[in-house]
């Protein structure tokens, strides 16, 4: 479904360029979820970002559902993905309604039937009518976050982008937000791409991913692998360490991985 | 200071008069703290950050904090003096934020603010202020401290500023340190040896240290005991280590929403049903 094949970004020239993603390769089959890890600066947004259209300045080659994408992307393209970001807060217009919000994509490619479409997308990420004419600081950020899923949803998308989508939730709407993504993923068939910096939310979410660090992938494994904890990196080995909890003497142990060019 | 708690907290209530009716943050808390270390967690809104600021008495007007006791070392903290509360604010007691970028000033290079902080809790020469602040840098592990000294807070990583940020709480060696959230914006590797430095602190120097977070997970791995928070009463306090046993609701519901690494995976997580008697009822 999704081939990324040599994918490279850098922002600025000469000696100020920043090459934040490096040479990364990595095929998505459809249906699936994979996760990408890593911390931060290590390029996994800007990854999902190239591969949604939102960075143009990326080179390599990427195949969407067959097509060789270009800089620029059509509108077929986006009715075929979509994305979710991370800060509810950021992502939805102030100043419109969750209906506008909804509505807008619809217009936008002559869908029609917008009553039907916009009340069915609440409907289906969990919000009653009710939610329809409020504005985004009426309500709580997990529903922001909800309302963001049914503005990527009511495309009828095949693949959504999620960049941490859930990490400025408290843990408990986490746990609704993640569990709302799995059962749009089961009920539509959809294929993911979860950027997170949280290894137990890929985990709990993918059956595959990548490890990133420094605009590269270090390492890409299967969560089983994760889960007997096997990786053959040190860095994934660290990260999955530290993901576990604190502990002293592991502490004294971390190794700086940021010097390697 | 001689034995017994540092901290005393009884029965404390912060409320908000807005002017859509009484907001209470914080309803009827109560805890100890002695040389430990000790995590307030809460989700958004528990009430757990007002309280920190409370201890500090920082809470501003139209807030309103009322306690049977809130004492520290023999010092009624809400009967003492603005003066009283400036010599405790940063010299005994001191408070790391979440964010560096919003706790540092943007203008003014790291050693002058590290230096500042030494220099108002006491009359020092400029060559011993520097070399004081050179020595925290190196405390908290930061590798180059001459070039951060001279560093503007923008030209530093997220980590090193919160580590500048506990550099410039810890030079007056205080008894009590107040960290709210102090590594949320972090990487968790930075985020561990962040926590390395503080618990070290603990264990070298007797500090007492209030751990505001929420993220129980870490909480449990990192502190001693562990108060939860939910709307503004506590709802148990227990030993991290015996977390796992929490017999509250509240906290097994926290617990298990929580995705695990290590678990079957890719099934429903347990979502937290909050029942409406917690409002009611703290310990």
């Amino acid at each position: 479904m999704i081939q990324a094949e040599n994918l490279d970004v850098t922002f600025g020239r000469g000696k100020h360029a920043v090459h934040a993603v490096r040479n990364v390769s990595f095929q998505v089959a459809e249906g699936e979820s994979f996760g990408l890890v890593g911390e931060s600066g290590s390029g996994k947004s800007t990854v999902v970002r190239a591969l949604c259209g939102l960075n143009p300045n990326w080179t390599g080659r990427v195949t969407i559902a067959g097509r060789i994408m270009a800089a620029r992307r059509d509108k077929a393209f986006f009715k075929l993905v979509q994305m979710v970001f991370q800060d509810p807060y950021g992502s939805l217009h102030p100043r419109h309604t969750v209906d506008r919000i909804l509505s807008e994509p619809i217009a936008i490619h002559r869908l029609g039937e917008v009553d039907r479409r916009v009340s069915r997308a609440l409907d289906e990420v969990g919000l009653g009518p009710s939610f329809r004419y409020r504005y985004p600081h009426q309500l709580s950020g997990g529903q922001r976050q909800r309302v963001a899923v049914a503005r990527a949803l009511i495309l009828e998308p095949r693949i959504l982008l999620l960049d941490e989508p859930t990490s400025a939730l408290d843990v408990s709407v986490q746990a609704e937000v993640l569990n709302l993504l799995q059962r749009l993923k089961r009920e539509r068939e959809l294929t993911y791409i979860l950027v997170s910096h949280n290894l137990a939310v890929v985990a709990h979410m993918c059956a595959r991913l990548a490890v990133m660090n420094h605009g590269r992938i270090v390492e890409e494994l299967s969560v089983e692998q994760l889960r007997s904890a096997t990786p053959s990196e040190r860095y994934t080995q660290q990260l999955l360490t530290a993901s576990l909890g604190y502990d002293r003497a592991a502490v004294d142990r971390f190794e700086d991985f940021a010097a390697e060019a | 200071m001689t034995e017994g708690p540092l901290l005393a907290v009884e029965d404390l209530h912060v409320d908000f008069a807005t002017p859509k009716g009484l907001v209470e943050a914080v309803r009827g808390v109560s805890f100890s703290l002695g040389r430990e270390k000790l995590g307030i967690v809460g989700e958004s809104g528990s009430g757990k950050s007002v309280t920190g600021r409370a201890i500090l008495r920082l809470v501003r007007p139209p807030g309103r904090v009322r306690a049977d006791r809130l004492e520290f070392d023999g010092i009624d903290l809400l009967s003492a003096s603005e003066r009283v509360m400036r010599d405790i604010r940063g010299e005994r007691i001191s408070m790391v934020m979440q964010d560096p970028k919003f706790s540092l000033n943007p203008v003014i290079t790291v050693g002058r603010q590290i230096a500042e902080a030494y220099r108002i809790h006491g009359k020092v020469s400029r060559r011993e202020t520097k070399r004081k602040a050179l020595e925290m840098l190196k405390a908290v592990r930061i590798r180059d401290p001459e070039r951060v000294y001279h560093a503007y807070p923008h030209e530093v990583s997220g980590g090193m500023g919160q580590r500048i940020m506990i550099a410039m709480m810890l030079i007056p060696d205080p008894d009590i340190l107040i960290a709210d959230e102090p590594t949320s914006a972090l990487d968790v590797t930075v985020q561990l040896q962040v926590l390395a430095i503080l618990d070290d602190l603990v264990t070298q120097r007797g500090l007492g240290l209030i751990f505001i977070s929420h993220d129980l997970s870490l909480v449990a791995s990192f502190c001693d005991r562990v108060l939860i928070m939910y709307a503004g009463r506590v709802m148990e306090i227990c030993n991290a280590k015996e977390l796992a046993q929490a017999r509250h609701p509240y906290t097994r519901g926290l617990l298990n929403c929580l995705p695990q690494v290590d678990a079957g995976g890719r099934v429903e997580l347990p979502v937290l049903d909050r029942d409406p008697a917690w409002l009611e009822h703290g310990l």
